[in-house]
């Protein structure tokens, strides 16, 4: 008799389940071409204003569009959060989420699922004046799907005071060890923790070795080339005769920064955002005294890794004409000025980069221009999360010592392969 | 020497009416249908915010992730899988082959092991810390209020905050270095990152057991206490015969969920290793395994959930049945006991 | 022999008790234990943010900055509205599952059907499944039917995780209720209800308490959830510590965070204070025994 009330709960739930599973998956095309001309009210989701830039940049708008007022919604700080928090929007083909900033690397994957409005056509966003690995980043199939809004490249952090001229290839940097150790500082440092940080670093070590991690249809592995070992095993050489003290398989951006603000770090590969702070943090030891270049390459800049923010309609909003307007406001040279002057962040527009007066009050802008320039995203794949977890589990065993390279390549290209022909 | 019993110590007065009509398993209309009543709003809510999720993961753990048309470069539905995903789980396939080290696959035994491995160390600490605690914090002195208070700190705050606040202590540059003098790698070295998982844990969660344990040790009497003294039963003794069978009820329902807990743990290993569960994964759980897996696929990923829960599940099953946890004394058990 | 006069005698020889200083020692432990992290809180939360990483064990670079920055709307962060949110999820939380729970406890202990260990194996069933796997089907089931960013549905399932916990405490501490005493009172004349609320729930008291402080912190302390289905203005604390971000991107706001959880701590402590006395006051001698 008991069983019975349960019997219908589930009979229940089982129905329920049968309801929401008909929902689908994916976008389709039927998503693509729904409301197209809508106009009204939107949502733009991005991860946390740290520099409250975009707060004036929508009010602005809404004063200029009262009809279609953007709401802004802010995501955590935490990059594999604000990933989670949109595949769960999209899979719930929440019509809520309008505008959304991706991570560059993101693009391919949302475009492969259908989420995203292909911006082309009626939805194009001129990309002209951008620096060209940005558009780049923002292209799956050959179709631009994102628009780039915010760029970010790796500099390298130095201190001018010890090192006059900073190296320009990876071995020059080596060489200058010596007078790390005289100092009593670590040589080197970049982020080596197991997370994405680290398939940043890594991906940059390969990428300016000349080898390449995925192929450009983005599920063929290439990792296993002699370019490949040659750059992983630069970083786990490195690790072995304590070029890069063993302690930085810890470190993420801000361990390596706390390490060159307290002076105890020559050589330092990190974002942007460690220049202001090393210049004017109270606990600050090396104010004044240190200075930015592009990543050591083969002869010539290294390749650094793209980072950065993209911005992206969403195949489910309702009011998709709309979207794509504030997308391209975002794009516009006036908030590129805007995100540059007020928060720091790396326009994608070229021009912005020799301009006198920015340059004056950011020194590294020209520095930051090069080693975009020669960035390269990495890799453009939709199987994204599966590949980053690939190199990064693999090139972190290689660091600690328990592997040689040249296993650890071997042994990516065994997981990439399982990770894109799943 | 006599030793007071539990039953007889708690039935000190005129005894209960022994002569009622003793009500045989058989279902009388008023009890069965006021019983369902009182027990079906319970049922009803885990039906709704956990029974409707569960069958929904079952239901699409038995379908194929989506994959890749390579014509169009865009996911298409998978099909029925049945029960490969299970089976992909268990064995660590990838495909046609093993899973190799940087896939999710090659991580289930080993997140099996350390799951394992997690929860009988930090149960076992914190039941015995927890203990003592309690028998402490029972003891009459000056300022018992404020004691215990700052006991309920570590459990009370956030765990989102105490799993920063660890990780930034632990860091190789931070204050318990420090303090030790040392340069351990705390949130990556294999044992060392255990430790500082298993210190963290035990730190917050002591004082649940400790504050379960209080409660069933406030039900003792003392003059059950004072008797047995008085008897000449050692400390010891009292402990073995006295306290532990009177706190046996609260104190398993407290081991029996802190298990179920520390089986299902995932913030604190998380943010102690920013995802990355250290050095060879040593502190890699299942629910982390799961978090990871929704990223690559959602259907995989409930049919690790649904693995974890039966793992789970036999945990208790033995736990319950071995241990002869009989978690719940019902109105019989007692009356019968009680003579 | 009786150790109590053994250990009269001790003192009287020595005046020195043995029992109190291990009482003393294990206290000492017991507070430093609890603590000693949370003084590492407490000092960083006072330090200047350009002095994060600084590792002297006693305050130093003295600020309050970190409390304004926790508060300042204009930056995003609304801790206040989060603290009200939390109070009230909470709050609700405990005291609906603690009257459902002594329900489903009455019945499993005091009344007669079938099924009981069923029931009682469902209920820890529930406890079983990792609840990171329960978000995304939660989430999906509550945008079809538009209650995200609603209390509801953050109190919700928020009651139905701490259900099992509290069923089953409540079951162990209401069998062992001298049920004896209930009868006595309805033979005298009481209905049912009656019998238990004059005769049982008092006795039950430090139980109750016990098991409304768990569910309490238990909701308090519930992130994975709420950090789906909560929006911007019903986020509770746990959520909108996760949102802190510093100056600049990828800086980690340490300084904010022990903030945070220095204000979160303190009102806790309160409620906490004043809940243990009601534990305590609940059972004196004879109260068992009537």
């Amino acid at each position: 008799m008991k069983s019975m009330p349960r019997l219908s709960a589930m009979a229940m739930a089982g129905a329920l389940v049968v309801t929401v599973n008909a929902c689908g998956a994916g976008g389709d095309d039927n998503d693509e071409q729904q409301g197209v001309d809508a106009r009204g009210p939107i949502t733009y989701v991005q991860g946390k204003d740290n520099s409250n830039v975009v707060r004036p940049l929508v009010a602005r708008w809404n004063k200029e569009h009262p009809d279609e007022k953007v709401t802004f919604k802010e995501q955590s700080d935490e990059a594999d959060q604000q990933h989670d928090d949109l595949v769960q929007h999209f899979q719930a083909e929440d019509a809520g989420y309008d505008v959304v900033s991706v991570d560059v690397v993101w693009t391919a994957e949302f475009a492969a699922r259908g989420w995203l409005q292909p911006l082309e056509g009626d939805f194009a966003i001129d990309t002209s004046q951008m620096l060209a690995p940005t558009v780049e980043a923002g292209t799956y199939n050959d179709k631009l799907y994102t628009a780039p809004v915010s760029s970010d490249g790796g500099l390298l952090y130095y201190r001018k005071d010890l090192v006059p001229n900073p190296p320009r290839t990876w071995d020059e940097m080596m060489g200058m060890c010596d007078i790390a150790r005289k100092n009593k500082m670590d040589c080197y440092a970049g982020q080596f923790a197991q997370y994405e940080g680290l398939t940043v670093n890594v991906a940059e070590a390969i990428n300016t070795a000349g080898g390449e991690i995925v192929e450009e249809n983005g599920t063929t592995p290439a990792v296993d080339s002699p370019e490949s070992v040659e750059g992983l095993g630069r970083l786990v050489e490195a690790f072995e005769n304590g070029n890069i003290p063993g302690k930085a398989i810890t470190y993420t951006e801000e361990e390596g920064r706390q390490s060159f603000q307290a002076g105890n770090l020559l050589f330092l590969r990190n974002w942007p955002y460690v220049y202001a702070l090393a210049q004017s943090e109270g606990g600050s030891k090396v104010k004044g005294k240190f200075g930015v270049a592009p990543l050591p390459g083969e002869d010539g800049p290294g390749a650094s890794s793209l980072g950065g923010h993209n911005a992206a309609v969403s195949v489910y909003s309702d009011h998709k004409a709309t979207a794509r307007d504030f997308v391209e406001y975002l794009t516009s040279e006036q908030s590129q000025r805007w995100f540059l002057e007020q928060g720091s962040l790396a326009p994608v527009i070229e021009s912005l980069y020799s301009e006198e007066p920015l340059v004056k009050q950011f020194p590294y802008l020209p520095t930051l221009k090069t080693s975009i320039e020669n960035a390269v995203p990495r890799p453009v794949t939709p199987y994204y999360p599966a590949v980053t977890e690939a190199v990064q589990s693999n090139a972190y065993t290689a660091l600690k010592g328990s592997k040689p390279a040249d296993q650890a390549v071997s042994d990516m290209s065994d997981a990439l392969k399982a990770a894109t022909q799943q | 020497m006599s030793v007071t019993t539990s039953d007889q110590a708690v039935e000190d007065g005129p005894p209960p009416d022994d002569t009622e009509p003793r009500r045989t398993g058989r279902l009388t209309q008023g009890e069965g249908l006021r019983g369902m009543l009182l027990v079906a709003p319970t049922l009803i809510a885990l039906a709704a915010v956990i029974g409707y999720p569960v069958v929904r993961a079952i239901v699409m753990s038995l379908q194929q992730d989506e994959g890749l048309d390579p014509a169009t470069g865009q996911f298409v539905e998978g099909g029925f899988a049945g029960l490969t995903n299970y089976a992909d789980w268990i064995l660590q396939r990838c495909g046609n082959v093993e899973c190799p080290p940087g896939t999710l696959g090659a991580l289930f035994w080993p997140s099996v092991f350390n799951t394992f491995g997690l929860t009988v160390v930090t149960v076992a600490i914190e039941v015995t810390l927890g203990l003592w605690f309690a028998s402490i914090m029972h003891r009459k002195f000056k300022g018992r209020g404020m004691v215990r208070a700052s006991v309920l700190i570590p459990w009370a705050i956030p765990t989102a905050v105490t799993s920063q606040l660890w990780y930034f202590i632990f860091s190789v540059d931070g204050i318990f270095n420090k303090l030790l003098g040392t340069q351990i790698l705390w949130t990556d070295d294999k044992w060392a990152v255990r430790f500082a998982v298993v210190l963290a844990d035990v730190w917050k969660t002591t004082p649940f057991m400790a504050l379960l344990i209080l409660a069933g040790l406030q039900i003792i009497s003392d003059e059950v206490y004072e008797a047995a003294k008085v008897d000449g039963a050692s400390a010891w003794q009292r402990f073995i015969h006295i306290t532990l069978p009177l706190v046996k009820p609260a104190l398993l329902v407290a081991i029996l969920f802190r298990t179920l807990d520390v089986l299902r743990i995932f913030d604190l290993p998380y943010i102690l290793t920013k995802g990355g569960g250290g050095e060879e994964n040593a502190v890699t759980t299942l629910s982390m395994l799961v978090v990871a897996q929704i990223r690559d696929g959602f259907n995989s990923a409930a049919a690790l959930s649904t693995i974890t829960f039966v793992i789970i599940f036999l945990v208790a099953f033995i736990f319950v049945k071995f241990l002869g946890a009989h978690v719940v004394q019902t109105q019989q058990t007692q009356r019968k006991g009680a003579r | 022999m009786a150790t109590a006069e053994a250990n009269a005698r001790s003192v009287r020889s020595t005046g020195f008790d043995g029992k109190k200083l291990r009482t003393y020692l294990g206290v000492a432990f017991i507070v430093i234990w609890g603590l000693l992290p949370f003084y590492w809180m407490v000092v960083v939360a006072f330090r200047e943010v350009g002095y994060t990483f600084e590792t002297t064990p006693w305050p130093t670079h003295v600020t309050l900055d970190n409390f304004r920055t926790a508060f300042d709307e204009s930056l995003g962060n609304q801790f206040g509205q989060a603290l009200v949110n939390s109070l009230i999820i909470s709050t609700v939380t405990t005291v609906a599952a603690l009257v459902i729970g002594v329900f489903c406890a009455y019945a499993l202990v005091r009344l007669d059907f079938r099924g009981k260990f069923a029931i009682l194996g469902l209920v820890l069933a529930a406890s079983m499944f990792p609840p990171v796997a329960l978000v995304t089907p939660l989430f999906q089931l509550f945008t079809d039917i538009g209650w995200i960013g609603s209390y509801q549905a953050l109190i919700i399932p928020n009651i139905s995780f701490a259900l099992p916990l509290t069923v089953y405490l409540l079951t162990a501490f209401f069998a062992e209720m001298p049920w004896g005493l209930e009868e006595a009172a309805r033979i005298d004349g009481c209905t049912k209800g009656q019998a238990f609320r004059i005769v049982i729930l008092p006795l039950a008291a430090p139980g109750l308490f016990t098991t409304a402080i768990i569910a309490f912190i238990a909701a308090w302390n519930e992130f994975l959830l709420a950090a789906q289905l909560s929006d911007k203005s019903t986020q509770p604390v746990t959520v909108a510590i996760a949102f802190f971000t510093g100056a600049q991107p990828q800086q980690v706001p340490y300084t904010a965070i022990m903030a945070a959880g220095t204000i979160v701590t303190i009102p806790l402590v309160i409620l906490v204070l004043i809940f243990q006395r009601r534990i305590v006051t609940g059972l004196t001698a004879g109260g068992v025994k009537g």
